[in-house]
């Protein structure tokens, strides 16, 4: 496939690893211990698991799962709020498939579906007004969530149906933001991590400079990445590039999507129809301040927080999880106490096993193959 | 060709119309009243157009010849399997097509030579009667390419909203031939594993015709019987040790089934996987993976591997088998397990899907 598969040559990838190998031995504290690398984004997570990158690079590094994926990180009251909004009459939620899918303190969307209330699955918020011009007897939701990555289409869609006057449109915004996660991660005590993978299609969106602060101040390499695993091999040798020189800053090794400035238009429709919240809740990581965008005043009769009662009651995540501290990589997926027999995709308990892109999720789905199991491919 | 018992469904029978009265007219509750309009319904919508004299007599149940089933082997095979896909018509068939097709192959794939089949249709009123017709006569041409016979059916009809359209019964009789002994518990340590077509054409056409997606491609799904392919693959070697075809769930699905019921794990080998650009690359857009994409006509086939070679050739010369790749490995370590060696040299565990494939957000 052209423009796919050069970032997927196994020979170019053979190479790139010899390179690491040979790198991560003048890294000094290899020798003593892990380089812990965070990759941010689901997407990353889900490359290193589909193409087995984790077996293919030398022990000496370790990944650790970051929380970038919003669909895990949503927690279980949101999810509730979505549920009963959703069986309200004369309701049409719409949202993403993987959405579907998190379960609240009860049940999930599809369960909700099943039991008589109409969910939607749409592609591109931008559907969902097809519907609520299609069905003007009904108030047709539509169930945002995501980082920067999906903010902009989100934000388009209240835009446009402002400008059109739609009345029975409005938006159930769960949309987080990266900057303040990545500083909530820094800031924890048993936070022990080397260097970051950076988000490579949020930063399409927000650009290369909101990430300078993990440089300058918290002293950590970071390097921006795409989505392929050659983009990926490239990004893990420009972070362990910097660890072998000493240096601390923001590169960006996916410069053929992501800009310095990133995506001007895009950033003009977030700042118009969003502000931030003074705390979101996170499932696994507890509330962080700042972290999650509500819409302006000027947009409320699109809100739909504003405009139906919601029951809006926190539930805790399950004592038994561990979701949190294998976001901040203190315990790999597997060694979480129900990893696997309480907690499996087809019944999952925490955040991280909900979506292929959860840590968990794709640990069980691609991952725990111990590296003494691989055995060389005979054809 | 089976001289005995299909002689009746030769396809150079005069073509069937719908008569005039039908015309622009649509299925309603009436038509399953049981009462004279159902009848109607019936004879010139199915009964005609099947042409079979087993379901002309109109008696409640078709009757079969006892000795004439014993002369093609000692085991009978029965399937059954509901048709329930949206939209009816998609770019490569439609659902008469593959309510023939699919059992068709359920029966292949325990070597049996498919013989007779039932139609029973649940139908939402206000379904165009031209549109049942049409289904009908691709059910008949599926049925006549695959030699079996329609010999009973069932018709009902469901207010609108209890049904979407029209859900589609089909159940399959056959005969095992002697000496064949294909199983889902037979795959051995260093058995072969072979497919025989593209990977996820079916599930690909499917998504696409919905209309959906604003996604433009030509994917065709890959409907067809393959008993024949099975008939010439066991011409060849008669000691196949599995095969299933590859439908809901895809080829992950099947084979984490026969690893499972043969206790060995199962190596496949990426690099080898037969899957068309734009099927990749729909899937890449979607965030799909089409080796747990439905198909219509593709079989996993686990073989000694002294016969693999020959096998491959057969399959290929058959044109159910263009295609036809040797995709994988069966061993012995971590029984139940199927493994996928990577075109990146990594390994990664290919499980049983879980739910339904939901796309991705971002």
């Amino acid at each position: 496939m052209k423009f796919l598969d050069e970032f997927r040559d196994p020979g170019k990838a053979k190479a790139l690893i010899t390179e690491i190998q040979g790198l991560v031995k003048n890294i000094p504290r290899a020798q003593e211990r892990p380089i812990w690398i965070m990759e941010v984004c689901g997407g990353h997570t889900h490359t290193i698991f589909r193409y087995g990158l984790n077996h293919l690079l030398p022990k000496e590094i370790e990944f650790i799962h970051g929380p970038g994926c919003p669909v895990c990180v949503l927690p279980r009251g949101r999810v509730d709020d979505c549920i009963a909004l959703a069986e309200q009459p004369g309701v049409i939620m719409t949202t993403f498939g993987d959405a579907m899918r998190v379960t609240g303190s009860k049940k999930n969307l599809l369960q909700a579906k099943a039991e008589g209330a109409d969910v939607r699955m749409v592609y591109s918020p931008l559907d969902a007004l097809v519907i609520a011009r299609r069905h003007p007897e009904k108030e047709v939701v539509f169930f945002g969530l995501g980082f920067e990555t999906t903010m902009p289409s989100t934000a388009m869609t209240v835009l446009q149906a402002k400008q059109e006057r739609l009345r029975n449109f409005s938006l159930f915004s769960n949309h987080i933001t990266i900057i303040p996660t990545i500083k909530a991660i820094l800031d924890s005590p048993d936070m022990q991590l080397d260097g970051f993978l950076g988000p490579g299609h949020v930063s399409m969106v927000i650009g290369v400079s909101p990430y300078d602060f993990i440089a300058r101040h918290y002293r950590k390499p970071i390097t921006i990445a795409g989505f392929e695993p050659l983009d990926m091999l490239q990004a893990i040798w420009m972070v362990l590039k910097q660890l072998a020189e000493g240096r601390c800053q923001v590169e960006n090794q996916y410069q053929r999507i992501v800009s310095d400035d990133g995506n001007a238009q895009a950033l003009n429709a977030i700042q118009q129809v969003f502000e931030i919240r003074e705390f979101f809740e996170w499932r696994g990581l507890g509330s962080i301040d700042h972290s999650g965008v509500q819409i302006r005043e000027a947009f409320a009769a699109y809100d739909a927080e504003r405009k139906f009662s919601l029951p809006n009651i926190t539930i805790a995540d399950p004592t038994s999880c561990q979701c949190g501290e294998v976001l901040k990589g203190a315990i790999k997926p597997n060694q979480c106490k129900v990893f696997g027999t309480t907690c499996t995709p087809e019944t999952p308990l925490g955040a991280l096993m909900v979506s292929t892109e959860g840590a968990c999720a794709a640990y069980y789905q691609y991952g725990w193959i111990e590296k003494n199991e691989i055995q060389p491919v005979t054809r | 060709m089976l001289p005995l018992l299909s002689s009746h469904t030769e396809s150079d029978s005069p073509p069937v119309s719908l008569p005039a009265r039908f015309h622009g007219q649509r299925v309603t509750l009436v038509h399953g009243g049981g009462g004279k309009a159902m009848r109607d319904l019936i004879e010139h919508v199915f009964i005609q157009t099947f042409q079979h004299p087993l379901a002309a007599a109109m008696e409640d149940q078709a009757r079969l010849s006892l000795p004439e089933l014993g002369n093609l082997g000692s085991q009978l095979a029965m399937t059954t399997d509901t048709f329930v896909v949206h939209p009816l018509f998609f770019p490569g068939g439609n659902i008469g097509e593959l309510a023939v097709n699919g059992t068709v192959n359920d029966l292949a794939m325990c070597g049996a030579r498919p013989l007779y089949l039932s139609c029973a249709v649940v139908i939402e009123e206000g379904l165009a009667i031209e549109t049942l017709f049409s289904l009908a006569q691709s059910m008949k041409a599926a049925a006549d390419y695959a030699g079996i016979g329609i010999v009973t059916g069932d018709t009902k009809v469901v207010e609108r909203g209890a049904a979407d359209k029209l859900f589609i019964n089909t159940t399959g009789i056959g005969v095992i031939p002697n000496g064949i002994a294909i199983s889902g518990h037979r795959a051995q340590p260093g058995d072969v594993v072979i497919t025989n077509g593209y990977l996820g054409d079916h599930g690909v056409a499917i998504l696409l015709a919905r209309n959906e997606l604003a996604l433009k491609a030509t994917i065709e799904s890959d409907t067809q019987p393959l008993h024949g392919l099975v008939e010439a693959m066991l011409t060849c070697c008669k000691d196949i040790h599995c095969l299933r075809d590859a439908t809901r769930g895809g080829l992950a699905t099947v084979l984490n089934e026969l690893a499972q019921a043969s206790h060995v794990s199962i190596q496949v080998n990426e690099s080898a996987l037969p899957i068309r650009e734009s099927v990749r690359g729909a899937c890449e857009i979607l965030g799909l993976d089409p080796l747990y994409l439905a198909n219509e006509g593709v079989l996993a086939a686990i073989v000694p591997p002294e016969e693999a070679a020959n096998l491959l050739q057969v399959m290929r010369n058959h044109p159910a088998g263009r295609q036809s790749a040797i995709i994988g490995q069966v061993k012995e370590a971590q029984a139940g397990r199927v493994t996928l060696a990577t075109i990146f040299g990594g390994v990664r565990i290919l499980d049983m899907l879980v739910g339904e494939q939901l796309p991705r957000i971002c």
